[in-house]
Order: C-alpha cells, then structure tokens, then sequence
C-alpha cells in the first residue's frame, strides 16, 4: 500500500477512536432525540394551569365597562384612583390604569404599577389596547370585525420563481436554521480537528517519534497522509450529522409540528455541507500541520490555532446582520476568504442563497488555499523538524521558508 | 556495493559548524563505530544519512544511491532519542511502524510475535507503549527497527538505559545481523562497546574526522613499548627494560627502542619465572579516545 495511503489510514482509526471525536459527532442526533423526547413526555401531561391576573381600572372617560375578561386576565374596575391605589397596595389587583376624561382626544392611557419595569409587558399592552377597542368599537361594528381588529396581522408569503411558479424553496427562518445550527458544528468540529492536528505533530516531535517516521517516509507522504486522515474523519462526522438531520427533523415536525413542520433545508445544502466540510477540514488539517511543524510542542502550537479557529466563527457573530443586510458586499468577501467561507456558505444558503460565481471563486480560492498551505508546511516541517526548543519569530519562519 | 558513502559532507547551523567536510564508507558485513564526544557532529552525520536533515554541501549515497523511499525500506534507524506512540498497543505500534517500511501487514505482525518472543517481550505484546519500562519500550525500538530485515541499520546510542541482561541480548542480536551480511553502524561514546563489537571506526570530534579506519590498525598504532607482566618471584634486572611501573595486580615493563616482548618474555622464562600473565599493552580505545580529543581541544 502507498505510505500516504498508510498514514492516512493509521490517522483516520486513530482520530475516529477519540473520545472528543466520537462525543462531538454523536452529540448532534442524541441532544436532538432528548430533545424530541422531552418535549413528548412534557406534551402528554395536563396543561399547566395559568393562575388569573387581576388589573384594576378607572374609567374617567366613561363608557369602558364591557370585555373586562380578557384571557387569564381580570379587569377590575374602580371609582376613583385612590381606589385603585389602595386596591394595588393590598395586593387585590396587581397593577392599575385610569382612562383619562379626555382619552378620546388625546389617547393617552396612565398605567401604575409597584414593578420596576423598562416597559409594559407586551400581553398588558395587549390587554389593555384590546380591552379599550372592544368597548369603544361595540354597537358600531359587528362584534366578528372587532375580533378582526384586536388580531396580529396574518401575512401569508409566497415566493415565486422568475417564471411565476411557487419556489420550492421559500425562504424565512425555518430554511436558516438548519445551515446555522450545522455552520456552528462545523466550526467547533474545525476547532477540534485544528488542536488533533497540533496535538499529534507535538506529541510525535516531542516523543523523537517523528525522526523513525522520516527514515521511512518523506515530511509530504507524512503531511498529506495526516491531513487527508483527518478529513475523512470529518466526512464521517458530517456524513452522520446530515443523515441524521433530516431524520430527525421530520421526528421533530412530526411530533412537535409549529416551527418545526416549516424548517426546510436549503437546495444543494447536503452536497455543498459536505464539500465545504471536507474542504473546511483539510484547510483547517494543513494551516495545523505548518503550526505544528514551527512549533516545538503541542502546548507550544495551540495558542497559534487559535488565531485561524477563531476566525472561523466570525461569520457566526455577524449572523444577525446577514439576516437585515443580506444583500451587503462584506458577505461575499467571507464567503470567498477561506477560512470564513465553510461557515459563511452554509449561512448564507438558508438566508438568501449565493450567485455561482461566488460558489466557484469561494472553492477555488479553498482548493488553491489548501495546496499552497500543504506546500508550505512541508517546507516548514523541515526547515523546523529538528526544533526541540523555542518556536522561532515569524520573521524567521518567513525568511526561510523564502531561503528553504 | 558499500552500504554507505559519506563525501565531503558539511553542516552548519547558526551557532556553529556541526559536521566539517567528513568522508567515510561502510561495507556490507561489517559493523562500523562511530564516536566522538557530546556535541562531536555524530547525531547530525546520521541524520544527514538518514535524509532528515539536508547537507550543506557534499553527498551521501546509501546502499548504493542517494536516499529515496525504496532504499528507506532497506534501512532501519534508532535514534538516540526514543518514543513510540503511548496509547498505541506494542503490536500494533510494532506493525504500523514496519507496513511504513513497505512489509505487508501480516508478515509485519508475523515477524513482530517472533522478534517479540526472541526478545522475551510477547507477553506485553497487548499492552500499551506507555505501560511499558523504558528499558522494554527500548526493545520494542529495537524490534522495530529490525523487523522489515534492513541491509543497513543505523543505531544511536542502543544501549543507553539497558541493563545488562538487555544489552547481552542486543549485542547477540547486532553480531548475528552482521553475520547475516547486514552493515551495522553503531554510534556511541561507550568505548568499551565499540571495542567489543566494532571491525572499523570513525572518531570525529568537533565535525571533524580524527581517526579512522581498522580498529586493531588503530589500536596497534597506539601499542607503547611495553608490556604487562604480572609474575612470581623477584624479578631482578631484565637487558633491554628501562623502567617499571607497578600496579595493583601487574607490573609494567618500559622497553627501550631495541627490545621486542618476545625477547622479554625468552628471558624471563630461561630464569624460571612463573608466569601468570603477560601481555603486550595496548592501550584502550578510550584511552586513544582521550588522547585524541584532549589532543585537539
């Protein structure tokens, strides 16, 4: 067998024997099935009962004496707002509100509470404003147009392709969840699989292990055999999340149903998630293998994967800022940076999809990207192979990669 | 075809020059000594010849080429420096470590269970490399480094941290690849294994050669005028002995330019002496050793 072959082999079983490997893969579809089950056994029980909330009132104005039960909340109403006051100190009602003589002109409404609030809890408000349309509008209109009015706006969206058909793909927050939730996986999976890299290098240098793998192999058989080891332990990772996904989210839309019935994945997201994950993967495997080589120790190197394992998550920090401005030039910039781009992609495909060119330049620039880094950190490796002691300043790393 | 060629080879690092313009060969069948003091330019010089480390300037050849990876199958290197993966099992460890030698996987374990018990070691043959004592772990190395039946194995310092029972066991194990027609190159500043083991050495001291060549040549080019003597009776005046130095259990006869030890040995025995031991002195490797490096520093 090829050696690169033999290494990749003897990596890959290492890696996928990893108590955080297997944890890290497995955690996706088990918290989902508690979850699911959770929610069954929760949903089998009686409804909780929700205990009646009394609010008083003072009605200056006149005329406000209807609809006083509105849901668990009890309107009680009082003469004066001394009343009302000494009603709220007792404890009787649990707040109060006086409508003002001239409410009909002015429209403003006095609210008094004990509670030290930022503002009224959107239910009152709802209550209230509920409470005062029903009487001023009952007698005027039929009492199914007063239901009408107190109603949120039902706005049914349809999106329709270029040629006037239904898409099948219609967008809104229950196509973007699932990219989300695998963009977060995927980065803290390239996290791990950065510090497995770093940590095997160390140990290999530390251990003088690596200098009977060099009477053997070259540093590139030995390299390209780690990365791709690692990769396809990532294949396996994502290969089990997004046949498990689906799955479980029809468990999900089946069981719970809301939210859930309208999560949707995005087109193209299983053959994209799995090309950006690989991708991702022998990225994130070949910048750790060129720590790992200027690196002494696998202490020494992991405080240099953080500065590339946090970068991947920045398109996780401006994700609320995709989902306003999904149209902005930043997210294509991500998109085609390749450290951002595994992430950036798979948000990007649940919000407002991505043009082929940004598709083709974002894998090229990863596919060139991984190829370069690969080289690099072959040329590194030996230049650094033999460094037992401190890492060496980037300057130096910089001139002899040019020298090496 | 020699195992090894070494031109004119030449390292420098920052600081300083590790290795300056050494030549050497190694045949096949021979087992050859490399020493020198800590820092010497040994360690370097065997891993410009295993390729881990580029020379400056000069060549080497191996078994008959410069190095690529089907020569690096017909070599087997232990380095000063050992380790093994830890959590890996001593056969898996031992397999995986040869299959990259180019031995498939199942002669690779074949060949592990018998070195394994050769060496006394099957009984550990599943557990794991950190369960392991240093000495056996230095076993298990050895085993590896052997068990793809390199043409040239390539030791640094085998038998530190060996007991003896161990370093018997390896010094066997060495004589019978060199009998097989393997070429072995030892490199250590134990003297007193070279001595025992080695047919041609090379002592280098700061990267440069400082002897080299048949150790006996050596040693006899080293040989003082004189002899050990270790007898009963009164020794008396002896024609041709010039002084005597005694020791604890022998007495040492200075010669003087014209006297041979056979003419010695002819007169001591025509005056009846009883005998009990007399040998020509040859001084030790480590004596050559610290007359040559005290020499040049």
């Amino acid at each position: 067998m090829n050696k690169t072959l033999l290494i990749f082999r003897h990596e890959f079983l290492h890696m996928i024997k990893r108590k955080g490997f297997i944890i890290l893969t497995l955690i996706v579809p088990v918290l989902a099935l508690i979850g699911i089950g959770v929610f069954q056994l929760a949903s089998t029980d009686e409804p909780p009962l929700v205990e009646t909330v009394t609010i008083g009132y003072v009605d200056e104005a006149g005329g406000f004496d209807q609809y006083t039960t509105q849901g668990y909340i009890e309107l009680v109403r009082f003469d004066t707002p001394d009343d009302a006051t000494a009603a709220l100190i007792n404890g009787d009602v649990s707040e109060y509100f006086v409508i003002p003589s001239d409410y009909i002109s002015t429209g403003v409404i006095n609210r008094y509470t004990l509670e030290r609030q930022l503002e009224t809890p959107p239910a009152i408000a709802t209550v209230i404003k509920n409470f005062l349309t029903s009487n001023l509008l009952t007698g005027k209109v039929p009492p199914d147009t007063i239901e009408l009015v107190e109603k949120p706006l039902s706005l049914t969206v349809t999106r329709l392709t270029e040629t006037g058909e239904v898409a099948t793909e219609q967008g809104g927050y229950g196509n973007v969840i699932i990219p989300a939730i695998f963009g977060l996986l995927l980065a803290l999976s390239l996290q791990a699989a950065s510090l497995y890299m770093v940590e095997g290098l160390g140990d290999e240098k530390e251990s003088r292990l690596i200098e009977v793998l060099l009477s053997s192999v070259s540093p590139r058989q030995l390299l390209t055999g780690k990365v791709l080891g690692l990769g396809a332990a990532g294949l396996v990772q994502v290969v089990v999340w997004l046949v498990s996904l689906p799955l479980l989210l029809n468990l999900a839309s089946s069981t719970i149903g809301g939210f859930f019935s309208t999560i949707q994945l995005p087109a193209n997201f299983l053959v994209l998630g799995i090309v950006y994950f690989i991708l991702g993967y022998l990225l994130f495997a070949a910048l750790s293998a060129g720590v790992g080589a200027i690196s002494s120790s696998a202490r020494d190197g992991q405080p240099l994967t953080m500065i590339y394992a946090l970068l991947v998550f920045v398109p996780l920090w401006f994700a609320s800022l995709l989902f306003i401005f999904p149209d902005s030039p930043i997210w294509t910039v991500l998109t085609i940076f390749p450290i951002t781009a595994p992430i950036e992609v798979m948000l990007r495909l649940g919000v407002a999809g991505i043009a082929a060119w940004e598709l083709a330049a974002s894998l090229a620039v990863m596919v060139l990207s991984i190829i370069g880094v690969l080289a690099l950190s072959v040329r590194a490796f030996r230049v650094y192979l033999l460094m037992y002691g401190k890492r060496p300043g980037i300057g130096e790393v910089l001139r002899s990669l040019r020298s090496g | 075809m020699l195992a090894v060629e070494v031109n004119h080879v030449a390292k420098s690092f920052t600081d300083k020059v590790a290795v300056d313009n050494l030549s050497f060969s190694v045949a096949q069948g021979e087992m050859f000594g490399l020493i020198g003091p800590n820092g010497a330019g040994k360690t370097t010089t065997i891993r410009m010849m295993m390729d881990i480390l580029k020379p400056d300037s000069g060549e080497v050849t191996i078994l008959g080429e410069k190095l690529n990876e089907a020569t690096k199958n017909r070599l087997g290197y232990l380095p000063e420096e050992r380790g093994l993966y830890k959590k890996l099992k001593v056969l898996d460890s031992i397999v995986y470590l040869a299959s990259l030698k180019g031995v498939d996987r199942h002669s690779a374990a074949e060949k592990a269970n018998e070195l394994l018990t050769q060496t006394g070691m099957s009984a550990s043959k599943n557990k794991k490399i950190e369960a392991l004592s240093r000495g056996m772990g230095q076993i298990i190395q050895f085993i590896v480094t052997i068990i793809h039946d390199p043409q040239l194995l390539v030791l640094d310092e085998p038998f530190a941290g060996l007991d003896p029972v161990n370093t018997e066991l390896l010094k066997g194990m060495l004589a019978d690849l060199r009998n097989q027609g393997k070429a072995v190159i030892l490199s250590t500043h134990q003297m007193n294994q070279v001595e025992e083991l080695c047919d041609r050495i090379l002592m280098i001291n700061n990267g440069q050669d400082v002897l080299y060549g048949d150790l006996r040549e050596i040693k006899a080019r080293y040989r003082g005028n004189s002899v050990l003597l270790d007898s009963e009776g009164e020794l008396g005046e002896i024609p041709g002995v010039t002084g005597k130095r005694t020791h604890k259990d022998y007495t040492e006869l200075i010669l003087d330019d014209k006297t041979t030890p056979q003419q010695v040995l002819a007169h001591l025995i025509s005056h009846g002496m009883v005998i009990n031991r007399f040998e020509v002195a040859t001084p030790s490797l480590n004596e050559i050793f610290l007359k040559e490096v005290g020499k040049k520093s």
